[in-house]
């Protein structure tokens, strides 16, 4: 007899089959052109898009274009190789000198998407016997990277520097420690307090990771991210980030000053092992990165814009999952998945696109339509998005 | 024997602490699994985990998850945690 290895699906293949059939699939969107940072066409309509990660707006900006299209013409569409073989170029010890550069750190290690950067140096950096502590909120990556690895894993309570110092007074004397955190936490927009969460790991010796990947560009003086917002970067050991949010392509990096840093070149398989990005990608990345050093007036008005979203829906009545805006990100809770699923079809069939996500993808079972604005949204697109929502809110009574 | 004792009790806190997860009210006994009686999801899973760790004082790491099915595989992990500590 075979079993039909899709067998073990068939609850998620339910789940998937009872969403309500007159509202428009969430996980089925496709867009159909792409007018701008903040506009796209969807089913043949003109919508706003307020969930996307291009915070910044770079996407469309043009001296990245220009660069990714003079590197297609002179250097080819891919590397086809790994980084340590034949897939490195000129251009992506650039990068990783860019970026070196944008943290004034010594070293930087470019990976080939933001979730091989955390698989990568979380499952190097912790081996047999030393321990991972990780925030409960953590990203799937850091959660898939914990797996690969032979670490023991231990969890704290999310954005809890006290239920950390509890977990870090249990461990073993002697032993390697890595506490991992993220910056700005993606699907509720909230920030963590590093300052607490970086002296308790100091007091028991650990190495601390920052995930900045929803943080670089807008937070702290130069968009280096919360660390620096909140005046912890030098007690942070390293900080991971991504290409694919701010700096608008795609793509991973790892940023630190620890002497032996370079060695997990020849160690870190996720590294090693997958094909370098493509001169294109490299080009527009390292333009990007370049600019975001000096792009303090466009996080000012993507600051404006997280506020007045926020605000046009706390005044709603909306529940949401911050207090006030923490970050670009403004989840608005809803009660149900099927209620949350006509809203958000509803919103999409508005001209209005967000993302809707529902566990175990999101904290503490919630069910939410996360929004997240762009440095390029007009004022006049934040008050569409907010009314739209004001008007399904009513007609669904979520308000 | 002292040992059998400390099992027991263990047993009996630990189905205490699985009570506020136990939303389909299931009676606990030694042999009930945590995903397929209980219906837990991997996150509430990983709650119960802390909730217990912090009972005890103690470290389960996430990573023995995996082997931890039942009630009792829980408690006997726990006394050997415990003997170890």
């Amino acid at each position: 007899m075979s079993i039909d290895l899709f067998d073990k699906f068939d609850p998620i293949i339910q789940r998937r089959d009872q969403l309500p059939k007159e509202a428009e699939n969430p996980f089925a969107v496709q867009m159909e052109k792409v007018l701008s940072q903040t506009v796209a066409i969807i089913n043949g309509r003109e919508t706003i898009l307020c969930g996307t990660n291009n915070y910044m707006g770079q996407t469309f900006d043009q001296e990245a274009m220009d660069a990714a299209k003079e590197a297609v013409d002179n250097f080819g569409t891919g590397t086809t190789g790994s980084r340590v073989l034949n897939g490195t170029y000129n251009s992506h010890i650039e990068l990783e000198d860019a970026l070196k550069e944008f943290y004034g750190t010594e070293h930087a290690m470019v990976f080939s998407t933001g979730y091989l950067a955390n698989l990568g140096i979380i499952s190097t950096l912790a081996g047999r016997d030393d321990y991972i502590i990780i925030d409960a909120d953590s990203h799937a990556s850091i959660y898939d990277a914990c797996q690969m690895g032979q670490a023991n894993i231990v969890r704290f309570k999310h954005n809890s520097a006290e239920d950390l110092e509890k977990r870090l007074r249990r461990l073993p004397e002697n032993v390697g420690k890595l506490v991992i955190v993220e910056g700005i936490y993606s699907m509720l927009g909230d920030e963590a307090p590093l300052p607490e969460l970086v002296a308790v790991s100091k007091k028991f010796g650990a190495s601390i990771i920052v995930d900045e990947a929803h943080s670089m560009g807008f937070c702290g003086e130069t968009g280096r991210g919360v660390a620096q917002a909140q005046g912890v970067e030098k007690d942070v050991d390293f900080i991971i980030g991504t290409f694919s949010k701010s700096v608008g392509t795609v793509g991973g990096f790892c940023v630190s000053n620890h002497p032996k840093f370079d060695v997990l070149r020849l160690v870190c398989r996720p590294y090693m092992f997958t094909a370098s990005l493509p001169p294109s990608v490299v080009a527009s990345a390292k333009t990007s990165v370049k600019q975001l050093m000096h792009a303090g007036n466009r996080a000012a008005v993507l600051w404006e814009n997280s506020r007045a979203l926020h605000k046009g829906l706390k005044d709603a009545g909306f529940k949401l999952g911050t207090d006030k805006a923490e970050s670009p990100i403004t989840a608005v809770c809803i009660d149900s998945d099927e209620v949350c699923t006509f809203f958000w079809s509803e919103l999409l069939r508005s001209g209005v696109y967000v993302n809707m996500a529902l566990p175990p993808a999101t904290p503490s079972g919630l069910n939410l339509l996360r929004c997240s604005v762009c440095a390029s949204h007009t004022p006049e697109q934040i008050q569409t998005v907010v009314a739209t929502f004001i008007e399904i809110g009513k007609k669904l009574d979520v308000i | 024997m002292a040992s059998d004792a400390n099992a027991t009790n263990t047993f009996e806190t630990i189905v205490g602490l699985i009570e506020p997860f136990n939303r389909k009210n299931v009676t606990i006994t030694p042999d009930t699994t945590f995903q397929g009686d209980l219906d837990l999801d991997s996150l509430t899973v990983m709650d119960l985990v802390a909730a217990i760790e912090d009972e005890y004082d103690i470290l389960i790491p996430l990573n023995m998850l995996p082997d931890l099915e039942t009630v009792q595989q829980v408690a006997d992990a726990v006394d050997k945690i415990n003997q170890e500590k």
